[in-house]
This record gives structure tokens, C-alpha cells and sequence, in this order.
């Protein structure tokens, strides 16, 4: 990072009880095929510094792009204009202990650079990958998309922080339609760009894409000649593509703090947790072990501190289906009184950090798949998301996804088009009836974890088992 | 204007032009610019939890050249000589790039379409002063929600010598006023000056809807139910045409909910939806810098007649553009308004259901048009015409086939613009204007 933030902290003039400066620059290239085509070849650079102030227990904010020493200080004074204005109408008077000292640093773990395939090879893989999608005519549109992130942000405060965190992130997507007369289904790699990770290049290993990207095709056409998803109520199996969708909404949402404390009633909603059940609320069955954990190496929201400077550590929120602790940073941990964690986090440089999941996972059960299968009668698998859309209360929930299988006697059997599932949240996860073992965990992660006011879209990911859960209403597609 | 945005004006240009000069003949590019100076204040409980400000642009440099392109986008300062570095340097990795990379068949190159200078200057609040003008009104309920406001910015440069400039200050308060029962009277104030006599008299009819919040809330099972939309809740259904509906590339390759329409199928004939530039909230000009017609029709009287095309659909598919943008979205919709006089809501509506605002809507079902979602805000059961209670909330799925065609018995004659007050990335211009609708046996899930 060329600005030198420690000499632009230095050299303010300022009269505050704490200053802060968090600095981003992030370049990131995308590339995306079309039907084998160049649709979009794009590298993006954005820089800027977040200036926080303290004054009279409020913070204030000023984000700016101008990296000189006049246009910190305007954002300096400007960010403790914002919060003497804002103070006597404060929600909160906070102390500088929201922002403890931290020093420190981060790399993401990755086994090749992200340098180290050339343009034209990684846009021939994805020209592959389409050509390999397309299994047969009635495939009508392939996909492929890869995006490189390196982001760099250090954070130095008047405090005595500094805290440097290099992040490689990778996402890819690859996607196929087929069309035969009037049904129309899409495949995709498990879900809309859910293959999201710290890593490096690896992840372009041709003979895995490719193999990924056979059956991807050959399932959407598979999908177009199979029969529509039941509508009954029966045993629904989850594999983790899905359940990381599962854990987010019915989960990650309703535990964030800032939700419980009001601050998103007027955006992303509420939730149906009360500050009261912690420690005592049983969230789901007992086989429910959730953490929150950005010390999971590869998983794609992973980092050392948060953005407030909080020392990033595992921690249970649900144990044994109880839940013990929020998805809170320190300043709503102050506000609540509940235990939570270090997830204050800003998407980028130009936003303020809120009460953000980061990794959050549904720890391994005991159960392997044929244990999970085996007993079940009749029910129904479902993979890779495909549709989402919950309450602002984040009780009521409906989720559908892309490929279904029927079981049988304890065997998958028929494959299932346009399944679908809903629910109400701690009803369902009290009829988590089975959890994988480690056998059948898979790591995903969205950069489109969408919340806050002003809007922010930020990195999350999500570690899962394939689950079983009793009695669930399944459905599929409109007559 | 504010001084800031005059600076950027002139740099820009300067920018564009520096840029433009080291082009050899074969070279084309086009330099987009979108930038924002806004103040933020995030409100809860009619106290403040966050307040700051944000100064941030973007230019981005399309290069193409021997039928290839790239884009780069890169931070704005507004500082001439440190964007012209920036600029001078992503320009050249962009000419190292292209020949990596493989023909574009599609590629469209930049066009001088005419080019334009718009400016709306607003009044607004300073950053400082914002909250001794808002808290006070709302003190002794419980208001949530942000308040932002400042300058926008989109303008566009290319080699073929076209320049667009359209720059407006703007504020929106989008707010919850919440009722002990949490259900709340959801609005927007927004608009270029902000009058403390428009703000005073909405906060005060705000505050005159909750109370009928306050009764208890009525739990109705799933089923189907009349329903009264009302323009809140058409916006939310409306941002749906804009995620593989009205696009023509997603009707070309099996990503449009509306691909029954293309073949024949018809929606309501009281359905007329179109795009409408004439407000001029939102600018006319693409990324390309292609200007929209004022007005495209796209749905009229029920009947599919125009679908959003870009520069690069319509050169993929021989069709003729209407300069949409590149993810051909809606940037103005309209939906026309019926005969359904205010008065007569309620009583037309007799026995069902009356829906300020629906939520976090998603495709169930996308080939046919089934979208789920849920009920939110003030929502109320209705009997022989008079508001019993508010409801407890809802999840409907339906499909808009059915929603938006046969059931479709009645719009209202008055329409709403809902401002759009998204601020991912940056602040969002425009909005949508909207009647309510009054649908037949709308299907309740859960």
C-alpha cells in the first residue's frame, strides 16, 4: 500500500478522544464466457481511507478517496463535525474501549499466486468449461466466471493500533440452461457463485473444472425430462450446498445483534431472537453445534481482526442445540450485554463497520451418508440453492433449489425437478434429526451477504455437513 | 452546485481528454465516471447510531481494439494529476491485456449518440445540522431508518466525441415509524430541497397511521385471499421485471420469467408497463453513452411489446437497441394508472387482505412466473370494507401469470413514486411510479 497511514495519523490536527484510520485498497479482475464467447473482461482498483472520530461517546465518519494530507484532514474533521453533531442524539455514549488496541497481521493462505495463470489461459479455461457444458443442443446458454480479489487494508488508530491483513480471494461460477419446449432448467457448480475461497490459483485446476463442468451440463439435462418434486410433508436431506444458504438465513441473520438491538428495522428486518435468549432459548435439536469461526484456513471470511480491532476467535453460538452467544461486536456487545464476536466489518473503505456474519458453520455430526440414508423410507435430497426468500423476522422461510433425488428404502432413486422447501426457523432446526460426519462436509462461501444502512454487500462463508431434518413441507414448480 | 462537483466537472474533461489523446487511430475507448459526496445518518429509536460522510468516484476505461475489449475502473479524486497517473497506467495494462485475449463477435465500439449536460441543484441540509432538523420532530417514537443526502454524479466521455454530464443533489429519508405491536408505517421523504414544512406535515400523518397499528394482530391461515397491493408493494413486484424478465438476452437464453409472453401468452389488459425518462431523475444515457427513448413501452394493455435491449444484445441477435444498459434492467419504470379511486379501496376490496409492503421477493418458480415473498410493515385484515387489525405476517407465492392476468380485477387511479434508496456501492437515482392493484385470489403459503 503506497499512502503511508501511520505519517497521516501523525500528522492530524486534532483534538479527539480517539482517532482511527483504516485504509483499503483492493484490485480486483474479473472474466466471464458466454456460449464460449467474451462477455466481460474487467480489473477494478478502488483505494480509500475511513476516517473514525470520538467525541463526546459518539463516533463519526469520513470516507474519502483523497490520499493527501489535506484530504485526510478534511475527512478527520469532518468525521468529528459528524459526531459532535450526532452525539446529543446518541444512542449509545461509547468509550474508546470499543476500539481496543490491536497489532498484528494477516495473510490468506494459498498454495500458487494469483498471478500465476496467465489472461489468456484462465479465459481459455472458461471457454472450455462452456464447451464442456454444453453437453447437447438443448443446453441454450452456458457460463463462466472468475474473479481475483487482492485486498490489502491496515488499520492504525491514536490508540496505539496496527493491524495489516492481505486477503487472496478467488470466486467462480459455471452454469448451464437447457431448454425442451416449455422447460426451462439451469445447473449451476453448486449454487450461484457459491465456490467462493481464500486461495490462490489452485482452484483452476483444469482436470477438476472440467469434470465439474461435465456433470453440471449432463444434470441439466437430466433435470429437464425428470419428474416435478412431490408436495407432501416428509424427511428432507440437505447437502451442504444448500444447508450454507440454511445456516445463513435461518441462523446467521436472526443472531446478528445489531438486528436484535433495532439498528436494521428499517432494511433488513428484525428477529424473532430477544436479547433474553441467550443462554436459555433452544434453537434446535440437540445435535445442532453452530461456530463462528474466521480462523478456518481457505474459508472465505477469514481475517485475524475485525474492523474495529477485535482479536478474531472461534466461539459456539449454539451448543448442543442451546444458544449461548450473538453474531455481536464490541460496541452492540456493550449496548446488549450479550457475549459475541469479532465481526465489526465494513465492505470496503467507503462504509461503516456493522454486525456482519463472517464463517459460519454447522459443526460435523457422527453420521455417515449411508447411516443418514438408510432408515429413511421415503423423502427427499436437495442440492445446490437456487431461490431464497425469508421473513424480516426470520421465522418464516421458503427455499427451493436446483436438483433434487427421490429416496427410496434408503436409496436415492428418481431424480426430482424444481424442488422446493419451507419452513419456520426453530421448528425446523428442531427437527434436525441427523448431522454428517466430516466424510460429508463441504466449505462455500457469497460475496452478496447484503445488509446495513447505508447498504452493504460483504464476504461470508459457510461450512456444513450434509443433514437430515423430519417432517418438512416439501413442493415443486407451478402446474 | 457545490464546489466539489464543479472541480470534478472540469476534470473530468481534462481527464477524458488527456486520455483520448494517447489513442492511436485503431484504438476506441469510453470513460465513464460515477461518483457521489453524500452524508450519511443511520437512525434508530429516533436516536442516531451512526453519521458520517462519504466522498468516492469511479472512472471506468472500456479499450477496444482490434476487435477485442477490456475494462478498467479505477478510483476519481477529482485531483487531475493523480487520476491522470492512475488512468495513463490502467490504459496500458488494459493495451497489454487485449491481445490475451480472444474476439469479441459482439463487441460494440463507441458511437457519438449526441451529447448532453444536465444539472439539478438541490437544497439540502449540511451534514451538521441534520439531526437538530429531523430528531426533534420524531421524538417519543420509535423512528428508524437513514437519512442521505449530497450529490450524485454519472457522465460519460469516448473516442467518437461524445460527452454526457448529469449531476443532481438529492436527500432521501427512508424511514420505520414503529408501533409497540413492531408493525410499522413505512415511508420515503425525498426530493432535491428539503422543506421543514413537507417534512413536519408527513412525520405528522406518519404518526396519525400508527395508531391504528396499535390493535392486536390477527393471524390468518394460508389460503387465497382478495388482496389490495398498494404502490409500495407494486415497486417491490415491479424490481422483479428487472431480474430476468424484461431483458431481451435473458428471453434469448431461457433466463425470463416472461418467455409465455414472448409466445403468445397475455398478461391483464389493465397491465401497461413502460419506461419513462420524462421525470428526469435518472439519466437517459447508458454506460455506452447510448441515449434511451423518453418513453419505451414494454408491456401495453397485457401484450409483451418491447423488451429492454442493449447495444451488444441487439448486435448478438440482429434486433434494434434501445440503449438499455448493459444488464438491461429497468432504470424508469412506469406501470399506468386504472379507474380504483382512493375512497373505494376498502370497499371494493369488501373481505381480504390490504398490503402496504411486501418483502424480500425471489423467482419460486422463474419459467412460470411464480415469485414468493412476504408480507411487511402495515398490512391489515379487511372485512365488508372496514380495517379490522393488522396481520400477522404472510408468505405468498403466486404466479404473475395468474397475479397479473386473469386476477388482476382493478388499478387504482392514482400512481406513487417510490424512490429507489438503494445505496449499495453508491446512492441510487430514480425510483418507479406505481398504482396499487387489486388482485382476485392472491395464494398465501405460510
Amino acid at each position: 500500500m503506497e499512502f503511508d497511514l501511520h505519517h497521516a495519523l501523525n500528522n492530524l490536527t486534532l483534538d479527539a478522544e480517539w482517532v482511527g484510520l483504516r485504509q483499503v485498497l483492493e484490485k480486483s479482475s474479473t472474466r466471464y464466457v458466454r456460449d464460449g464467447n467474451p462477455e466481460a473482461n474487467h480489473k477494478s482498483r478502488t483505494q480509500g481511507v475511513m476516517v473514525e472520530v470520538l467525541a463526546n461517546g459518539q463516533f463519526g465518519y469520513a470516507a474519502t478517496n483523497r490520499l493527501d494530507p489535506a484530504g485526510i484532514q478534511a475527512a478527520a474533521e469532518q468525521a468529528q463535525h459528524q459526531a459532535i453533531a450526532a452525539a446529543p442524539w446518541a444512542i449509545h455514549s461509547f468509550t474508546p474501549d470499543m476500539r481496543p488496541k490491536a497489532v498484528g497481521q494477516y495473510t490468506s493462505p494459498l498454495q500458487q499466486p494469483q498471478d500465476a495463470i496467465s489472461v489468456s489461459d484462465l479465459v481459455g479455461l472458461l471457454t472450455q468449461v462452456c464447451e464442456t457444458l454444453k453437453v447437447s443442443d438443448k443446453v441454450v446458454q452456458t457460463s463462466a466466471m472468475a474473479q481475483t480479489v487482492e485486498t490489502e487494508q491496515r488499520f492504525v488508530s491514536s490508540n496505539g493500533s496496527d493491524v495489516h491483513q492481505h486477503f487472496f480471494f478467488v470466486e467462480t461460477d459455471y452454469a448451464a440452461t437447457a431448454q425442451d419446449g416449455s422447460v426451462t432448467q439451469k445447473r449451476t457448480d453448486n449454487g450461484q457463485l457459491a465456490r467462493c475461497y481464500q486461495a490462490g490459483v489452485e482452484v483452476f485446476d483444469p482436470a477438476s473444472v472440467l469434470v465439474r463442468a461435465r456433470q453440471i451440463g449432463e444434470q441439466s439435462i437430466e433435470l429437464l425430462a425428470s419428474e416435478e418434486c412431490p408436495t407432501t410433508a416428509t424427511t428432507l436431506v440437505l447437502a451442504p450446498d444448500q444447508m450454507m444458504l440454511q445456516i445463513h438465513e435461518s441462523i446467521g441473520h436472526p443472531l446478528e445483534l445489531d438486528r436484535i438491538l433495532g439498528d436494521e428495522r428499517n432494511y433488513a428486518g428484525s428477529s424473532f431472537v430477544k436479547l433474553s435468549d441467550f443462554g436459555t432459548l433452544v434453537y434446535g435439536s440437540p445435535l445442532m453445534n453452530v461456530t463462528f469461526d474466521p480462523t478456518v484456513p481457505g474459508e472465505f471470511a477469514g481475517y485475524a481482526f475485525d474492523d474495529g480491532g477485535m482479536l478474531a476467535q472461534r466461539e459456539y453460538l449454539i451448543k448442543g442445540g442451546l444458544l449461548l452467544r450473538g453474531l455481536g461486536s464490541l460496541e452492540s456487545q456493550t449496548r446488549s450485554k450479550v457475549p459475541g464476536v469479532a465481526n465489526f466489518r465494513a465492505t470496503s473503505w467507503n462504509r461503516p463497520p456493522i454486525d456482519r456474519m463472517a464463517n459460519l458453520n454447522l459443526e460435523p455430526g457422527t453420521s455417515t451418508l449411508e447411516e443418514m440414508l438408510r432408515d429413511i423410507e421415503y423423502g427427499v435430497y436437495m442440492e445446490s440453492n437456487r431461490s431464497w426468500s425469508i421473513d424480516d423476522y426470520r421465522n418464516k422461510f421458503q427455499f427451493g433449489c436446483e436438483y433434487a433425488k427421490l429416496i427410496e428404502n434408503g436409496q436415492l432413486t428418481k431424480t426430482l425437478r424444481n424442488p422446493n422447501y419451507r419452513g419456520v426457523t426453530n421448528q425446523f432446526w428442531r427437527s434436525l434429526v441427523k448431522v454428517g460426519d466430516r466424510s460429508t462436509q463441504a466449505m462455500y462461501g457469497t460475496p452478496y451477504c447484503g445488509k446495513g444502512e447505508p447498504n452493504q454487500a460483504i464476504r461470508v462463508g459457510h461450512a456444513s455437513p450434509m443433514c437430515v431434518f423430519s417432517n418438512i413441507e416439501v413442493f415443486g414448480g407451478a402446474a | 452546485m457545490s464546489p466539489t462537483l464543479e472541480h470534478w466537472e472540469r476534470s473530468f474533461n481534462k481527464l477524458c481528454d488527456l486520455l483520448l489523446n494517447t489513442l492511436s487511430t485503431d484504438e476506441h475507448l469510453s470513460i465513464e465516471l460515477s461518483g457521489e459526496q453524500s452524508h450519511f445518518m443511520r437512525l434508530n429509536n429516533a436516536k442516531v447510531r451512526q453519521s458520517g460522510t462519504v466522498l468516492d468516484g469511479e472512472v471506468s476505461l472500456r479499450l477496444s481494439h482490434d476487435r477485442r475489449t477490456a475494462i478498467a475502473s479505477l478510483s476519481f479524486t477529482g485531483d487531475l494529476e493523480v487520476d491522470s497517473i492512475l488512468a495513463l497506467d490502467a490504459l496500458q495494462e488494459l493495451r497489454q491485456e487485449l491481445p490475451q485475449l480472444p474476439v469479441d463477435p459482439y463487441l460494440v465500439l463507441p458511437q457519438n449518440h449526441g451529447s448532453s449536460r444536465e444539472i439539478y441543484s438541490g437544497q439540502l441540509l449540511s451534514p451538521d445540522a441534520a439531526p437538530q432538523a429531523i430528531l426533534p420532530m420524531v421524538q417519543g417514537v420509535d423512528f428508524t431508518g437513514i437519512y442521505a443526502a449530497g450529490s450524485i454524479i454519472r457522465a460519460n466521455g469516448n473516442s467518437a466525441g461524445q460527452r454526457h454530464w448529469f449531476a443532481t443533489e438529492t436527500f432521501s429519508l427512508d424511514y420505520s415509524m414503529i408501533a409497540p405491536s413492531e408493525k410499522a408505517v413505512k415511508a420515503t421523504l425525498a426530493g432535491q430541497s428539503w422543506i421543514p414544512e413537507q417534512f413536519q406535515s408527513q412525520i405528522e400523518e406518519s404518526k396519525s397511521q400508527l395508531e391504528i397499528l396499535d390493535s392486536p394482530v390477527k393471524t390468518i391461515a394460508p389460503g387465497r385471499y382478495r388482496t389490495y397491493l398498494a404502490p409500495a408493494a407494486i415497486a417491490e413486484i415491479t424490481t422483479m421485471f428487472s431480474w430476468g424478465a424484461v431483458s431481451e438476452s435473458s428471453l434469448r437464453q431461457g433466463g425470463s420469467a416472461l418467455d409465455k409472453l414472448r409466445k403468445g401468452k397475455t398478461l391483464s389488459p389493465l397491465l401497461t408497463l413502460r419506461e419513462n425518462f420524462s421525470r428526469g431523475t435518472v439519466p437517459r444515457f447508458n454506460t455506452l453513452g447510448e441515449v434511451a427513448p423518453e418513453e419505451v413501452p414494454l408491456i401495453v394493455k397485457g401484450e409483451l411489446v418491447n423488451t429492454l435491449v442493449n447495444a451488444r444484445t441487439a448486435k448478438e441477435y440482429s434486433v434494434t437497441s434501445n440503449a438499455a444498459n448493459s444488464s438491461e434492467s429497468l432504470r424508469a419504470p412506469e406501470i399506468s394508472k386504472g379507474f380504483l379511486k382512493t375512497q373505494e379501496i376498502l370497499k371494493q376490496l369488501d373481505t381480504g387482505l390490504y398490503l402496504s409492503n411486501l418483502h424480500y421477493l425471489n423467482w419460486s418458480d422463474r419459467p412460470n412466473g411464480r415469485i414468493t415473498g412476504m408480507t411487511r410493515y402495515a398490512c391489515f385484515w379487511v372485512e365488508g370494507g372496514e380495517i379490522v387489525a393488522p396481520i400477522q405476517d404472510l408468505r405468498f407465492d403466486d404466479s404473475l401469470y395468474a397475479f397479473l392476468g386473469e386476477n388482476l380485477e382493478a388499478v387504482t387511479n392514482f400512481q406513487s413514486f417510490v424512490a429507489d434508496v438503494d445505496t449499495y456501492g453508491g446512492r441510487a437515482l430514480g425510483g418507479c411510479l406505481v398504482p396499487g392493484m387489486m388482485i382476485r385470489d392472491f395464494t398465501f403459503t405460510l
